[in-house]
């Protein structure tokens, strides 16, 4: 894995199944969002959050936006963009299931629900189910090492005690539920 | 919600506490703990506390319900106190399931349902709990993480009045002689970087709050920002008055998003009591903490990395000199400590530098909150003195390994530390006697694993963690850790191994010795570590592990 090199050239978790027509963000949109940030360029993460919060990921179009609106070059921008794996610059799917598997989780089985993760949906982490439904990702830590394996679902909702069952019972849930 | 007629409030989130009033009901007052934390919540913790106000509320019983922060039992999560007639008594692992069956043994009367399985006897005389030497952790699932009058009635906010009324040079000599050393992993002692700052010329200082908390095996800086979130805003604005720093910023990781809002709301909480601002707590002072959370890198825990990432920027590691405590944040001089480190201002300014002091042995001073993770039976936070053994930690507390397994290996320390075997476990936990160990303390945490483990996986894992997480910035760190995967995989498929060997031997040598920061530097610790001490594991056929290359490979997927 050439992680540095990566960095550096900003290639980023890019699902092939999901390339096509980029959706677009409305400028104005994002010029207001930098506006509640005061324009400062010190906020382009939090900046990035709050776009990534409303839009789902950080549209392509968002970066001149940026640009203009922080006073900064669209490399900067896209620099940063590309740096932090927090940011998707493709729409994610409905639901997103971030796995932990850093090594208190591992210690503890995590590997074990990761390939059940994937042979059970038929994707790789990294990638989104072909329904558009849900979206497998790899985190390290998530700061419950004692009550692992641990997922957490659409950034918000940690799950510990993982085992194959309660992880199907919540793989059911959200690819169920996806649509409401 | 209406049950029976009677008009019941359902909490909402894990954030909120309640009262369950039922009209009529003239029974003393219960107070019923259930832990917000997110620990907690991901084991039921909502569940439970709407199965417990369902309950409360079909059986005509008013409680007074309270979200407050984890204990740090963390095996006994979810962890349901009740109080009666001042005593706290613990039930746990409490499920949304078990509720009915409690009030059918009538746990809510004073001394009630002794015998019930999951009664765990008054809290604070649960052997794991009462050997404990909480001094960081005292108000941690005791209090309601957000309410300032229980934090003033646990002894919050001594420490920052006194600090008021202090010489900035009385505040900082105080640091210096409870013998306080940071708490992020280098163990730099606290006092001479708050003298520093203090000397530093500068129209402006900062101190930041590194809330990164990166480490696998670590979560004590989470427990204590949603358990106890204003002893850090007090250590910080005590840090302020001692270095002349009127700004502080929380640098807090996006991975957790419960302390986010806690720490958010405690801010917010703080400053509406006049205790942030620009007048703290009507000394005509000013000191304000803003939040940011981080975006998913690793390296940003580093100091340097984090003041960048703070400016906005991509966090690249910057070189020594300048220290931050010179040109840190825009440039200014600036304070950075850890969550725990700054935790430990408002008890040394509040009972003095002696009272931290005593806590400990040898140069190292005062308590360690000590986190017991992975394949364990009684996981969570254990804080102690320095100088408490490792067999204490992971036997004692610990209870063993959680599959029942032998314990094999037990890495400290976090992700850049060391493995060690069971011939470690006699070692006195403190930063001196872990580096004479071949290790180090890192934040505190305690990894375990069984007999599964394959340590030559491990290691792998390690390379491929700092290959992934390098900032780029170093050539050692940058390639070399690919190169380090890429050697592992020679010798775990049994090639040339004796060249392989000692290629990695070099090679970790290189970054150890030419690597900007420590995420390079220390990366060989686990590696070195696990072949020294593993070796039979680097020998076969990979063993039929968990698989941990396996973790990395996924992360590979991610990367396309
Ligand atoms: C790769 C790397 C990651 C780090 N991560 C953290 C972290 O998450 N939290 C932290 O407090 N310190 C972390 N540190 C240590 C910081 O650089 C710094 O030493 C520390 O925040 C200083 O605070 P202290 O004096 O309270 O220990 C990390 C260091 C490195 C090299
Ligand atoms: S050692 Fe690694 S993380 Fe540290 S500065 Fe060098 S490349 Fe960056
Ligand atoms: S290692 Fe998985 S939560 Fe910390």
């Amino acid at each position: 894995m050439e992680a540095g090199e990566e960095r550096a050239q900003g290639a980023r978790s890019r699902d092939p199944e999901r390339e096509g027509p980029r959706p677009a963000a409305d400028p104005a949109q994002v010029a207001a969002i930098c506006r509640e940030h005061d324009d400062r360029p010190d906020a382009l993460i939090e900046i990035l959050h709050a776009i990534q919060t409303r839009f789902g990921f950080v549209p392509e179009t968002a970066v001149p936006a940026i640009a203009d609106s922080l006073n900064l070059t669209r490399a900067d921008v896209h620099g940063v963009l590309t740096y932090y794996s927090d940011f998707r610059r493709e729409p994610p799917g409905r639901h997103v299931l971030r796995l932990c598997r850093a090594e208190a989780c591992q210690a503890r089985g995590a590997e074990r629900l990761a390939a059940h993760l994937t042979t059970r949906l038929g994707i790789d982490f990294g990638a989104t189910t072909a329904d558009g439904a849900l979206r497998l990702e790899t985190v390290y830590c998530l700061g419950n090492c004692a009550l692992g394996p641990n997922a957490l679902v659409d950034g918000e909702r940690l799950q510990g005690r993982l085992d194959e069952a309660r992880l199907d019972r919540l793989v059911d849930a959200l690819c169920e539920g996806a649509d409401s | 919600m209406s049950a029976g007629g009677r008009r019941v409030e359902v909490p909402g989130d894990s954030a909120g506490s309640l009262r369950v009033y039922v009209p009529g009901d003239s029974a003393g007052s219960i107070r019923v703990y259930v832990p917000g934390d997110s620990a907690a919540c991901s084991v039921g913790a909502d569940e439970t506390a709407r199965a417990i106000v369902r309950e409360a509320a079909a059986r005509g019983t008013s409680i007074e319900l309270v979200r407050n922060g984890s204990r740090g039992l963390l095996w006994l999560e979810p962890l349901v106190e009740v109080e009666r007639e001042g005593l706290r008594r613990a039930f746990g692992p409490v499920d949304a399931d078990a509720v009915p069956g409690l009030f059918d043994a009538g746990w809510l009367e004073p001394g009630a349902a002794p015998d019930h399985p999951l009664a765990q006897g008054p809290t604070d005389a649960i052997p794991w709990l009462a050997s404990q030497e909480r001094v960081l952790f005292a108000r941690c699932g005791v209090v309601d993480p957000l309410c300032l009058d229980d934090y003033r009635r646990h002894g919050g906010l001594v420490g920052l009045e006194r600090a008021l009324r202090a010489k900035p040079a009385e505040i900082v000599d105080e640091i210096k002689a409870s013998g306080l050393r940071g708490r992020g992993g280098a163990g730099f002692p606290a006092g001479l970087k708050w003298e520093t700052v203090a000397a530093a010329a500068g129209d402006e200082k900062f101190v930041c709050c590194n809330a990164d908390e990166g480490d696998s095996g670590t979560f004590a800086d989470r427990l204590l920002m949603e358990g106890d979130p204003f002893s850090i805003l007090e250590g910080m604005a005590i840090a302020g008055l001692a270095v002349g720093a009127t700004r502080g910023f929380i640098y807090l990781r996006s991975e957790y998003p419960h302390a986010i809002r806690v720490v958010r709301r405690a801010i917010d909480v703080a400053r509406e009591a006049g205790w942030l601002g620009r007048d703290v707590l009507g000394s005509g002072r000013a000191f304000d903490v803003t939040l940011r959370v981080g975006a998913g890198a690793y390296v940003c825990g580093e100091e340097t990395a984090m003041l960048e990432s703070l400016e906005g920027r991509r966090g690249i590691v910057r070189a020594k000199p300048p220290l931050p405590a010179h040109a840190g944040l825009f440039g200014r001089p600036t304070l950075v400590h850890n969550v725990l480190t700054l935790a430990a201002a408002p008890f040394v300014l509040a009972q003095g530098s002696a009272a931290h002091h005593a806590y400990g042995c040898g140069r190292s001073r005062g308590t360690q909150p000590f986190q017991l993770a992975g394949n364990v039976l009684r996981g969570g936070l254990v804080e102690r003195g320095f100088g408490v053994t490792l067999r204490e930690l992971v036997e004692g507390y610990g209870g063993g390994t959680a599959s029942g397994r032998p314990v094999r290996a037990i890495q400290i320390g976090g992700p850049l530390g060391a493995y060690h075997d069971v011939g470690d476990l006699d070692i006195e936990m403190d930063y001196e006697r872990l580096v004479e160990a071949g290790g180090l303390l890192g934040h505190g945490g305690i990894v375990v694993f069984d007999d599964t483990v394959d340590l030559a996986e491990q290691a792998r894992f390690a390379m491929a963690f700092c290959a992934h997480e390098s900032c780029g910035k170093c050539t050692p760190c940058r390639v070399g850790a690919v190169r380090g995967v890429e050697v592992l995989d020679r010798i775990r498929a049994g090639e040339d191994r004796e060249a392989n060997r000692a290629l990695l031997e070099s090679l970790c040598g290189t970054m150890r010795d030419a690597s900007l920061c420590a995420m390079g530097g220390l990366t060989p610790n686990p590696v070195l570590s696990a072949l020294a001490r593993f070796p039979e594991d680097f020998e076969g056929s990979p063993r039929a592990g968990r698989g941990s290359a396996a973790a990395m490979a996924g992360r590979q997927e991610d990367e396309r």
